[in-house]
């Protein structure tokens, strides 16, 4: 794995100067690579992680199973590309298994989301059929532990 | 009235207290301390050797081991370091698995040393070497590392050092302060020197693992060195398990078996169930090492650029995980600089005099701490510079 990729996917907020030291390249080097990587959509953006649940914003979280009919030239593609355009809709993914599309959509509250679901993205012509599943807590998103705060246990000096 | 004084043994008493204590008291317990001090990894164990350190305990593995060890650990380990370093050692004579590198250290001069017996030690260097040679009433005999060398060890720093009462050469690479690795056209000079005299080379190679930019080269490779080599390494910094206390000692089996005995009678075996992660750990965590390897590798980067940058001139240390910078445009002595950066921007480093005078001028930075950790330490350094 590229060591800027790498680098970036932990803290998209290092600066440049400190990731091309890391990376062992020019700052301008760094930067083209950086620019070619947003340009040829690798980099898809930047996001901060936040723990919501500490914010005044009200969210609630369901990670949605669908079931559909894949058309035929377009296999899954047309139906998880329409069920991505909504807002409400964070992610999704094809699956393997029992089912075929995962959706993680969020809302205000659970039924704003449960109303998504029977209102939006059931009657939806290719879904067959969904499952919703509330997330309750948060323990990790993205690499980042949410739960414990973990402590330099090791003292501030040894040999 | 008991006279302790009378009583307590005279070589003993005579070690110095190691200077450092009292700096790190006083940093160990200030808060808000943002440190780049520790001289261990900030990685945890990787899973699958704490899981099978766990395993061993459902198991009841409980009993003693062998005394130099489970019969497995120590065939791992010999194809550990041949497939890493090309070194063949054989299992059950040649391979002693110790408490840390520093008891295979200690049995180690204890083995070779007499009365008088002198041993060279390269300074700065981790502590150990010195009292160790003390304690057996045996002398050692500093050799001070150059800067310009970027604290390499040169055949020509040894010239005159060694004497009829020469037993040992300390050859502590990658170094404990200063980063500095021996590669092998740095070592193959070193090797021809050495070649016709009759003492023993300690090779601690406890780092070995983090080495940067290139492979370690255990001098114990080179040709005629291994039979007058012995190698200490474990797996405290590789494979980030400070707190097991494991390592091994390899070398030729007259020496090993000497040192067998001190051990056997000393120790008895080293932790049964750190042997059995261990296993683990030589077996299939080549990956675990070369992930972390690369982690520090970027950060040493990071560290190196930001202390240059502030003034601090610091060579590019190729192995371990500490710089060496240079402090002496502050005016400040090492251990003034330590002192008043500890006290005012509250970021411990360790002074270089704590391994050996030749390290004063410099301080010990370890980044074994995260990318942020180390740039917030590098926004107080900055504070402090400004400050004097």
């Amino acid at each position: 794995m590229d060591v800027i990729l790498k680098l970036l996917s932990e803290n998209a907020r290092l600066k440049t100067k400190d990731v091309a030291v890391m990376a062992g390249k020019t700052e301008e080097e760094t930067r083209a690579i950086m620019a070619e990587y947003e340009k040829a959509g690798v980099i898809k953006g930047y996001h901060a992680i936040i723990d919501w649940e500490k914010t005044e914003r009200q969210l609630v979280r369901a990670i949605i199973e669908i079931n559909v009919s894949p058309k035929r030239d377009h296999g899954f593609e047309e139906i998880a590309e329409r069920v991505a355009r909504f807002n409400e809709v964070e992610s999704v993914y094809l699956m393997s298994g029992g089912y075929d599309l995962a959706a993680i959509v969020s809302g205000k509250t659970f039924q704003e989301v449960a109303k998504f679901v029977s209102h939006k993205l059931s009657p939806l012509e290719s879904v067959l059929s969904t499952s919703t599943h509330f997330v309750l807590r948060t323990y990790k998103e993205s690499g980042v532990a949410f739960c414990d705060d973990e402590t330099d246990e090791r003292g501030n000096a040894s040999l | 009235m008991i006279r302790y004084d009378d009583l307590l043994s005279g070589r003993v008493k005579d070690l110095k207290p190691s200077g450092i204590r009292k700096f790190f008291d006083v940093a160990n317990e200030m808060d808000g301390v943002i440190s780049l001090g520790v001289g261990e990894p900030d990685f945890k164990t990787p899973w699958s050797i704490r899981e099978a350190g766990i395993y061993s305990l459902e198991k009841g593995r409980t009993w003693y081991t062998a005394n130099a060890g489970l019969p497995e650990l120590r065939r791992e380990i010999a194809a550990y370091l041949d497939r890493r370093f090309h070194l063949q050692y054989e299992p059950k004579t040649e391979i002693m698995v110790t408490v840390g590198g520093s008891e295979g250290i200690d049995a180690c001069i204890r083995a070779l040393c007499d009365e008088g017996d002198e041993v060279l030690i390269p300074e700065p260097c981790f502590v150990s070497y010195d009292p160790c040679t003390r304690l057996c009433g045996a002398v050692p005999v500093p050799v001070r590392l150059k800067a310009e060398n970027q604290f390499k060890l040169t055949s020509a720093d040894l010239e005159g050092k060694i004497t009829p009462r020469t037993k040992a050469l300390i050859l502590p690479f990658p170094n404990n302060p200063t980063g500095a690795v021996m590669r092998r056209e740095d070592l193959e000079p070193l090797a021809d020197f050495l070649r016709d005299k009759n003492i023993i080379v300690l090779s601690d190679e406890i780092y070995s693992e983090l080495t940067y930019d290139g492979t370690h080269v255990s001098i114990a490779e080179l040709p005629g060195m291994k039979e007058r080599t012995v190698v200490i390494n474990g797996f405290s910094k590789s494979y980030a398990m400070t707190g097991w206390r494991l390592g091994y000692a390899c070398g030729p089996r007259e020496i090993i078996g000497q040192m067998y005995k001190i051990h056997q009678f000393a120790i008895m075996c080293a932790p049964t169930t750190s042997q059995f992660a261990a296993i683990e750990a030589v077996k299939n965590c080549d990956g675990e090492i070369a992930a972390m390897r690369e982690e520090y590798d970027m950060r040493r980067r990071l560290i190196t650029a930001g202390f240059n940058e502030l003034g601090l001139e610091t060579f590019t240390p190729e192995g371990a995980f500490y710089i060496f910078p240079c402090i002496k445009s502050t005016g400040l002595t090492s251990d003034e600089f330590c002192e008043k950066l500890l006290y005012s921007q509250r970021v411990a480093v360790v002074p270089g005099t704590a391994f050996g005078e030749s390290g004063e001028g410099y301080v010990r930075v370890s980044y074994s701490y995260s990318v942020d950790h180390i740039k917030t330490a590098l926004e107080r350094v900055a504070q402090f510079l400004e400050s004097l």
